[in-house]
């Protein structure tokens, strides 16, 4: 029986398992992170239907249109994007012992996440300076909270990685720093997948 | 089964994120993800800003290029597979779905009927004068 056909029929898979012991703690600690993220991506999800519902109770102020500048958010889009692929090419190098390509891409992704940082935060100050403050309305104050905590997300990213590489320059790229950093690389995709829905509803749609 | 598989213990697991071991071509799929990423980012701003589409199709349109992106971003940086080694991920991944689904479902009906029932708070002031 080949390997492909173990794996696809139950009876075989079950003893595979019955012989194997408990699974590996780098399958438990990503598996771990991985529904982690999952809850993460539903607390998300609360503040996109909120958002969803509030978007046109501008009470009198101003609204997505004329708030939001596209080009300022797919310089946005396009930082965290290949932040999060310098992250993939980063945990591939470290997986492999490359430490100087690890150095490199993760000095890429923390330079990139930290533009799309600065670029965000230079937007709501912008906002905040023209009178449209999360106090102003209740699509504002949905905004800033949806927003927000996706930046706040980006931060603890950052602070994370600088952490991370840290490790690595000390202890070595040993298997309790790879499970890390692999568990990083999943929280920092997950936040690119939540851009996107941010771009989409609040950005493109809000833009209109 | 008698035989002894040729497999590694658990090589009926894989965590999310990794790649699949012993495949050298790690790089070209990071790659080949970023590239769709990035054609289904362009489209997505070029749908919301030309009338490329019929106006009331745009959100649909972005709808499906936005989720379209994030099934990219699952399968191409997540390394999220439909292979036997990864059903546990997949499985926890459906079962985040369904709840996301019942949040953002269920707020948009209840917060909906609940806002175009509400009383304006105008009228709320001439009731208690």
């Amino acid at each position: 029986m080949s390997a492909q056909a173990a794996a696809l029929d139950p009876g075989a898979q079950a003893a595979v398992h019955v012989h194997s012991g408990p699974a590996p703690v780098r399958i438990v600690v990503a598996y771990g992170f991985w529904i982690f993220l999952l809850s993460d991506i539903i607390l998300f999800s609360a503040l996109f239907a909120s958002y969803a519902v509030l978007h046109g109770h501008t009470a009198g102020g101003p609204s997505g249109r004329e708030l939001f500048e596209l080009r300022h958010v797919g310089v946005e889009t396009l930082s965290l994007l290949f932040s999060s692929y310098t992250c993939g090419l980063a945990l591939y190098a470290a997986e492999r012992r490359q430490l100087r390509a690890f150095y490199v891409c993760a000095a890429l992704t923390f330079a990139l996440g930290a533009t799309f940082l600065a670029l965000e935060l230079q937007e709501f100050a912008g906002l905040i300076a023209r009178g449209a403050g999360p106090s102003r309305s209740a699509f504002l104050s949905a905004f800033f909270s949806l927003v927000g905590l996706h930046g706040a997300h980006v931060t603890t990213g950052l602070l994370w990685l600088t952490f991370l590489v840290a490790q690595i320059a000390h202890r070595g790229p040993r298997d309790f720093v790879l499970r890390r950093l692999l568990c990083f690389s999943l929280f920092w995709h997950a936040l690119d997948i939540i851009w996107v829905a941010l771009l989409s509803l609040v950005y493109l749609m809000g833009a209109r | 089964m008698t035989e002894h598989s040729p497999q590694p213990a658990h090589g009926a697991e894989r965590p999310p994120g990794a790649a699949e071991a012993d495949r050298p071509g790690s790089i070209l799929l990071y790659t080949t993800g970023l590239v769709f990423a990035l054609l289904l980012t362009g489209a997505s701003f070029l749908v919301s800003q030309t009338h490329l589409l019929w106006g009331p199709g745009v959100p649909a349109g972005l709808a499906v290029l936005a989720i379209a992106q994030m099934g990219v971003h699952l399968v191409f940086f997540l390394h999220i597979s439909t292979g036997p080694d990864n059903t546990n991920n997949v499985v926890a991944l459906a079962f985040g779905l369904l709840i996301v689904t019942l949040i953002v479902s269920g707020t948009l009906w209840i917060m909906a009927h609940l806002d175009a029932n509400m009383v304006p708070v105008s009228a709320i002031m001439e009731m208690t004068r």
